[in-house]
C-alpha cells in the first residue's frame, strides 16, 4: 500500500505510543469549551498483536484484535501509525486480508528494507505488540458477494492481499460460491508466493485454470525466477496475449479487481480496456513503484 | 498554488511515483467526512468521469493532488496546514456520490 507521508530516514521506529483516539491529530478542546468534539469518523484505535504469521520469507500476516472495529468491506485498507521515542510518526497504509465475516483484523505486510514502517511490522513485531490504526478506509476497490460477478482478480505479488480479502469472502459470504471468480496471480518466483496453499484449498486444489467445480479456477504466473518441475501456471508477465487467455472474457462484463505495484496495474489496466472490457469495469488499486510503500 | 486545470505536470510527477485515489483515502475522508473514493468525478477539463479512486494521485507528504486519468488535469488539490484543511476542487465539473440504499 501506498505511503501516505515522506519517506526518509527514520530509525527507530518501533511499537506506537498509544493515544487511544485521534491523539496527536488534532489538540484537545481547552477543559473549558462546552462544545465536545464529535467523534471522530476515522479514529485511530489500538490493535493488539494476536498472532503472526510467516508467509514467505519477506512477507507476514499481522492477526490483530481491535476493540470496536466497526468491520470492512473486502477490499478496503488501514492506515497504520507507528510513534518514535522522540515523538516522530510515520504512517502507512496496509490493506486488509481478512474476510469481514472473520472477527479478527489480519493484515500481511511485505518487507521493504529502507521502509520506516514495514520492517518493524513484517520483522520485530510480536504477539502482544500493540500500534495505532485507523479504518477502514476506501469504498471504490471493493467487493462482496452481493455485488455478483463473473468476478475477475489479477494480483502482481503483494496485491494479492486485498483480493485475498475478496476471495475469503466469497468462499464464507451467503452465496458467494455461486459467482464464478478467476485469479491470475504474477509473482517473481514460487518463494515470493503469498498465501499459495490456501488459494489452492479455495480453488479445490487446481492452479493450473482447469477449473475446481467450486466456481474458482486460479492461474500463477512466474516473472523472474525459471518455475519448479511440474509447473501448471504461465511463465512471464501477464500481458494481452496472456489475460486474453486467462480471464474472463469482455462479453462476459465480469467485474476485474486489479492490485499490485503502479507499472503492473496500469499495464494490466490498459490492456484489459484495449481487449473491450468497459473502464468501470475495472477497479485498480496501485501500490506504488516498490509494491509495498514501505 | 495556481488553479489553471491545464498546468503541466511538475517534473518530480513521475509514472514511478504515482499512485492512486486509493491512496488518499484516508486524507479524504478526514476532510469530507465521509468515504469519496468511490464517488465519481466528472473532469472539467476533457469530461471524463472517473471514480475518484481511480484518479491519479500524487504528492501525498502535506496533502492530496489527484488528476484526471485521461487528461492529466488537476481535479482535486487539498493542503493540510495548521488545523485546517485547503481544498480547491475547480477541476471537478460535477461530483455524483450514491445516497445509500
Amino acid at each position: 500500500m501506498p505511503a501516505i507521508d515522506p519517506p526518509g530516514g527514520a530509525d527507530g521506529i518501533r511499537a506506537a505510543s498509544v493515544a487511544p483516539d485521534g491523539g496527536g491529530a488534532a489538540p484537545a478542546a481547552p477543559a473549558s469549551s462546552p462544545a465536545p468534539r464529535p467523534p471522530a469518523r476515522l479514529a485511530w484505535r489500538e490493535a493488539e498483536i494476536v498472532r503472526v504469521i510467516d508467509e514467505t520469507p519477506s512477507a507476514r500476516s499481522l492477526v490483530l484484535r481491535v476493540p470496536a472495529w466497526p468491520g470492512h468491506l473486502p477490499g478496503q485498507h488501514v492506515d497504520v501509525r507507528l510513534t518514535a521515542d522522540d515523538g516522530y510518526q510515520a504512517q502507512r497504509s496496509y490493506s486488509i486480508a481478512s474476510p469481514p465475516e472473520r472477527p479478527e483484523l489480519v493484515l500481511t505486510v511485505e518487507r521493504i528494507d529502507d521502509g520506516e514502517v514495514s520492517p518493524w511490522l513484517a520483522g520485530e513485531a510480536r504477539a502482544g505488540d500493540r500500534f495505532e490504526l485507523r479504518g477502514p478506509i476506501g469504498g471504490y476497490f471493493t467487493w462482496t458477494a452481493a455485488a455478483g460477478g463473473p468476478l475477475q482478480l489479477v494480483a502482481g505479488g503483494s496485491g494479492i492481499v486485498p483480493l485475498m480479502s475478496m476471495l475469503r469472502h466469497r468462499a464464507l459470504a451467503a452465496g458467494g460460491r455461486e459467482v464464478p471468480a478467476r485469479l491470475l496471480a504474477s509473482w517473481r518466483g514460487v518463494g515470493a508466493m503469498v498465501y499459495r496453499g490456501e488459494i489452492a484449498a479455495l480453488a479445490g486444489g487446481a492452479s493450473d485454470g482447469a477449473g475446481d467445480g467450486r466456481g474458482l479456477s486460479v492461474v500463477h504466473t512466474l516473472t523472474r525466477e525459471a518455475p519448479p518441475a511440474g509447473w501448471a501456471g504461465e511463465r512471464g508477465r501477464v500481458d494481452a496475449e496472456m489475460l486474453r487467455r486467462r480471464v474472463f472474457a469482455a462479453s462476459e462484463a465480469p467485474r476485474v479487481y486489479v492490485c499490485g505495484p503502479t507499472p503492473f496495474v496500469e499495464a494490466v489496466a490498459s490492456a484489459l480496456v484495449a481487449l473491450g472490457h468497459a473502464r468501470e469495469r475495472v477497479w485498480t488499486e496501485r501500490f506504488g513503484p516498490t509494491g509495498g510503500g514501505g | 498554488m495556481g488553479g489553471d486545470a491545464r498546468e503541466p505536470r511538475a517534473p518530480e510527477m513521475d509514472a514511478e511515483l504515482r499512485l492512486d485515489g486509493n491512496a488518499a483515502a484516508g486524507a479524504l475522508e478526514e476532510l469530507f467526512a465521509f468515504e469519496v473514493t468511490a464517488a465519481v468525478a466528472t473532469c472539467e477539463g476533457c469530461g471524463r468521469e472517473t471514480a475518484v479512486g481511480a484518479l491519479d494521485a500524487y504528492d501525498l507528504e502535506m496533502g492530496v493532488v489527484l488528476r484526471c486519468p485521461g487528461c492529466d488535469g488537476v481535479m482535486i488539490r487539498a493542503a493540510r496546514g495548521r488545523g485546517a484543511w485547503s481544498v480547491e476542487m475547480r477541476g471537478v465539473r460535477v461530483l455524483q456520490v450514491k445516497t445509500p440504499r
